[in-house]
């Protein structure tokens, strides 16, 4: 599956940059996110985005809370916290490293 | 928060699950709502319970989960068989409490430091020495001139305190015309300073209250005298009390926690050294002589030149000082001064109750760690023998992929389970026990008093023993456990001897140390036993004992009027004076000649009595007569057989004479002619050997004949009633009223006296007997559950020998055979560690020693029974073996 492929390594930061222009998302909403800001092409798996949203939450750069949905059910929504917002700079910033260098190969090739 | 969450979800692991699947299902139900196929929605997020077991794993501290596990299923296992379960927690409770209650005694008493400020930099000066009888004596009293001698020489690199012992003392509240009792002690100016202690209220005392004689007749309460006897009123200050004719003023309160220097006495009252008369006489030896390091003084390179300095100055003293030894025998003096001066640690403070209880506070500790390990190893059995079953189980575990760490950690688990019940009920023990203990020690009417706290000390040697005990219960099987070979154990048993050997050892061992207990606690048992039917040679039937005193002293003509006073009460059937009661803790002594010779090297000792005193106390009389009532000292004189026989041997003594050498007690002269002689009866204390006694008529006269003034003496008073407490207020009342200076400072029996010279003895042997019983008790219970396991184990061999024509004594030899051989090992080896313990106590026996055969016979025989009670279940369950039915079964 290539489009899975092509997310290795930067499921994370697309989670917190999502999280970062909008607050308090449930997991559905997120990978939803991500697939219509990327014009379809990027695609979170389901099996991968949980334990990537409980990694961060434990790392502490997300938070969780239980809202109660219209529909009377119960949805777990996040939010970015500080360390978040750190770490989302990071990640950032070696994203555009890592795809200068990637283009800069391309370009000598 | 992340860490914190971590370990809670482990805790909550079922909620934790719950909330991962609610919010997978709310996922899947918005991809079905955005119109995506329920079931490619399904496929999408692949194995559900994969997913799920990913999201847990994250989100949980994975060791405490698994260790959650373990302690859910060891707490199931213990329930499984709740009767072994309790036995094991009750008898390591015990155990454990026991030992903790010991640790606080000892550590109160032996120790905790003081709370002052350089405890570690304390040390206390005593003198060692050949002593009377040619045994090693240590003399722990100084004059205070030598000790001001000493106290400059060491002043560059060493403070000195001198400290009185805190004596149980008459005192006066100037409002009130009562006596009561309080512990007084005389202290150096500078030891509230040195001690960096601050006041609780208005000041202490200072170098200057100190400087001279007489200067500072100030006084200082402590916290808790200023608690208990004023409610912490702070109008205490300015208030004036009377000790020995001394008015003294209140000028302060120590700090809350300070009680003294005397560990196991609560000091009341602190009065300046120099206000007591003993201060200024040179051959006085009074008070303890502490020696405070100055801070950044190194002790290892200091105390060596420092000690040779100071026993050079206090030698000097010694030597020069003329009235230290008048009418001593050069040989005397001679032993005296060739003596050592000793530092010792006093960080803890020093007190006669540390001497009297170091060992048998030991020894107590070291019965409770016995009994505490013997249930050890019982409950280690139960666990071995719960593993062995569980061989199996531990097989399948291994070969499913279980980490033998994850075995340990099971075992272990269980073990810490049992530990910390036993531990939680043994901490109530200890709490109660440790003060139990104490309230006997010393008789009720002076109770020693320790401070018990459950601090940081007592809690950590509580955690450690609790390590200690997990270790010991749970390592030996779970290393056994987790050695389990998968094969082996699945294929149906690997070597059956392995667990009965290591059974066999628990057993010797069990049996060693349940007879090291038996054989101490037989010895202290006799030893009580001994001492309390030792033959008195007097009655202490209905004896009732005024200790009066009379301030600066009454003609003995007072005193005598007095008794007649108290002879017309009704109740009252006689009435005698002495200066003080046998048994009372007091022993005064001369040196005797014989016809002008030199003093003999063994002295003399004396009591005062008043004509009647012998009958009163039902001591015969073996020839000659009692004292009439004109007989004076020095003139007539009654001898005991000891006394005779040492300066009179193989002589009559009645109608000889000796002479009372002069000391420094003992001025004048005087020359005695024995008119009688008695048995020997116990003078100062139960335990030692008859010393030489004689009595003198209680009216002294000095060398002009005329009388001498008594300062204290007591009225013995054989009563009809059969409680002789009975009648001490109306006669305490009676000597009050009649206003000649005679007050009673304190009430007691004469049983009570004897008895009080037992308490020791008496605590020992009840605790030491308490611990046989419980582990003979366990011991039993531990043979006989390894018995009853080896012959379970071994039915298939039992049945099969019977099948094949085996006898029953067979069948009893090959059962029992190697238990009784493990018996008899234990045992040996328990003489011989018990021949080691009794030698460390030997002080503390009476007339027992441990080669006595009885004292290894009666343990034995105890263990031997308890063996064959125990044994005989597991026996008879073996007879009963039906070969066809095992045979059939297996």
């Amino acid at each position: 599956m290539p489009r899975t492929d092509a997310l290795q390594g930067s499921l994370d930061l697309l989670v917190l940059k999502i999280l970062s222009r909008r607050p308090r998302l449930h997991g559905y909403a997120i990978m939803a996110a991500i697939a219509s800001t990327s014009g379809e092409v990027l695609r979170a798996e389901e099996g991968s985005l949980y334990p990537a949203l409980y990694r961060m939450e434990e790392a502490g750069w997300i938070r969780a809370e239980w809202i109660k949905k219209d529909s009377g059910r119960r949805a777990r929504v996040y939010e970015l916290t500080a360390a978040g917002k750190k770490q989302l700079g990071a990640e950032e910033s070696r994203w555009q490293s890592v795809s200068l260098a990637i283009n800069r190969v391309l370009r000598e090739a | 928060m992340s860490w914190w969450s971590r370990i809670s979800n482990a805790v909550q692991g079922e909620r934790l699950n719950r909330e991962i699947e609610e919010e997978l299902q709310s996922h899947l139900d918005e991809a079905i709502a955005a119109g995506r196929d329920p079931g490619e929605a399904r496929r999408a997020f692949g194995s559900a319970l994969r997913t799920r077991e990913a999201s847990h794993t994250i989100r949980v501290a994975g060791w405490l989960e698994s260790l959650l596990a373990d302690l859910r299923f060891g707490w199931r296992q213990l329930g499984r068989n709740r009767i072994n379960s309790a036995a094991a927690v009750l008898s390591l409770a015990l155990g454990i409490g026991s030992c903790v209650g010991a640790f606080r005694l000892m550590d109160a008493l032996l120790w905790r430091p003081l709370p002052i400020s350089g405890a570690s930099r304390l040390y206390v000066l005593t003198r060692r020495m050949i002593g009377l009888y040619g045994k090693p004596a240590e003399d722990s009293y100084w004059a205070t001139p030598d000790y001001k001698l000493m106290r400059d020489a060491a002043s560059g690199q060493a403070d000195l305190i001198a400290i009185s012992d805190a004596d149980r003392t008459d005192i006066t509240w100037s409002s009130d015309d009562n006596m009561e009792k309080a512990h007084v002690v005389y202290v150096s100016g500078n030891m509230f300073p040195l001690f960096g202690l601050k006041p609780a209220l208005g000041r202490l005392l200072v170098p200057a209250d100190d400087r001279s004689p007489g200067i500072g007749p100030y006084a200082v309460l402590s916290w808790d005298y200023w608690n208990h006897r004023f409610g912490r009123d702070p109008h205490v200050l300015g208030r004036s009390l009377d000790i020995g004719g001394q008015t003294f003023e209140i000028i302060g309160v120590g700090p809350r926690d300070f009680t003294g220097t005397e560990t196991g006495t609560v000091t009341d009252i602190f009065l300046p050294l120099s206000m007591s008369s003993f201060a200024t006489q040179e051959s006085v030896t009074w008070h303890h002589t502490f020696l405070m390091l100055k801070p950044g003084i190194n002790p290892a390179t200091a105390l060596e030149p420092l000690r040779q300095h100071l026993s050079a100055v206090s030698h000097a003293f010694e030597v020069g000082c003329a009235t230290c030894w008048r009418g001593v025998p050069q040989a005397s003096i001679d032993r005296y001064l060739h003596q050592t001066l000793v530092f010792s640690p006093a960080g803890a403070g020093i007190s006669d109750l540390q001497k009297d209880y170091r060992r048998s506070l030991g020894i107590l500790g070291l019965l409770a760690g016995l009994v505490l390990l013997i249930a050890c190893v019982n409950v280690a059995n139960m666990m071995t023998a719960q593993a062995a079953a569980r061989a199996q189980e531990m097989a399948l575990r291994i070969s499913i992929g279980a980490g033998r760490r994850r075995l340990v950690q099971l075992i272990l688990c269980q073990s810490a389970l049992l530990a910390l019940l036993a531990s939680l009920l043994g901490a109530f023990l200890a709490a109660w026990s440790a003060p139990f203990v104490l309230s006997r020690v010393n008789p009720p009417a002076n109770p020693a008093r320790l401070a018990l706290p459950a601090d940081w000390r007592v809690l950590l040697f509580g955690f450690v023993l609790m390590i200690l005990v997990v270790l010991l219960l749970g390592l030996l099987p779970a290393l056994r456990a987790s050695a389990v070979r998968p094969v082996a154990a699945l294929k149906g048993g690997e070597d059956p001897h392995s667990p009965r050997r290591l059974l066999r050892g628990a057993i010797a061992l069990q049996v060693a140390f349940c007879f090291l207990v038996l054989f101490l606690s037989s010895l202290f048992v006799a030893s009580f036993q001994r001492l309390q039917n030792r033959l008195l040679g007097f009655s202490t039937d209905r004896l009732l004992l005024l200790e009066t005193v009379s301030g600066k002293g009454q003609l003995p003509v007072v005193w005598n009027q007095t008794a007649e006073a108290l002879r017309a009460v009704p109740g009252v059937e006689s009435v005698a004076i002495a200066s003080w009661p046998l048994l009372g803790g007091i022993a005064i002594n001369s040196d005797i000649s014989i016809n002008g010779a030199p003093p003999s090297p063994t002295p003399g000792w004396f009591l005062d009595v008043s004509p009647g005193w012998l009958a009163t106390m039902k001591i015969p009389l073996l020839g000659g007569h009692d004292f009439r009532p004109q007989d004076t000292a020095p003139g007539a004189a009654i001898v005991n057989q000891t006394f005779a026989r040492t300066f009179f041997p193989g002589q009559d003594s009645i109608g000889r004479t000796f002479d009372r050498a002069t000391n420094r007690y003992f001025p004048t002269p005087g020359q005695y002619t024995i008119i009688g002689v008695t048995p020997d009866v116990p003078y100062r204390s139960l335990r030692e050997p008859s010393r030489a006694v004689y009595y003198v008529p209680f009216d002294e006269v000095d060398n002009h004949s005329a009388p001498q003034t008594v300062e204290f003496a007591t009225f013995t008073v054989h009563t009809e009633t059969q409680n002789p407490l009975a009648l001490a207020p109306s006669l305490r009342k009676l000597i009050a009223q009649r206003h000649n200076g005679l007050r009673v400072s304190n009430v007691t029996t004469q049983l009570d006296l004897v008895r009080d010279q037992t308490l020791r003895e008496r605590l020992i042997a009840v605790l030491a007997g308490f611990f046989a019983a419980v582990a003979l008790l366990l011991a039993g219970i531990g043979l006989y559950a390894v018995l009853n396991y080896s012959v379970l184990q071994r039915r298939r061999e039992i049945g099969i020998r019977m099948a094949i024509g085996s006898t029953r004594a067979g069948i009893v030899r090959i059962v029992t055979l190697d238990v009784f051989l493990m018996i008899a090992f234990g045992g040996c080896t328990g003489v011989a560690l018990g021949f080691g313990a009794a030698h460390y106590v030997a002080s503390l026996f009476y007339q027992v020693k441990p080669t006595d055969a009885d004292m290894i016979a009666l343990p034995a025989c105890a263990m031997l029974l308890t063996a064959v009670v125990a044994t005989l279940p597991a026996v008879l369950r073996a007879l009963r073996t039906d070969p066809t039915q095992i045979l059939r079964t297996q």
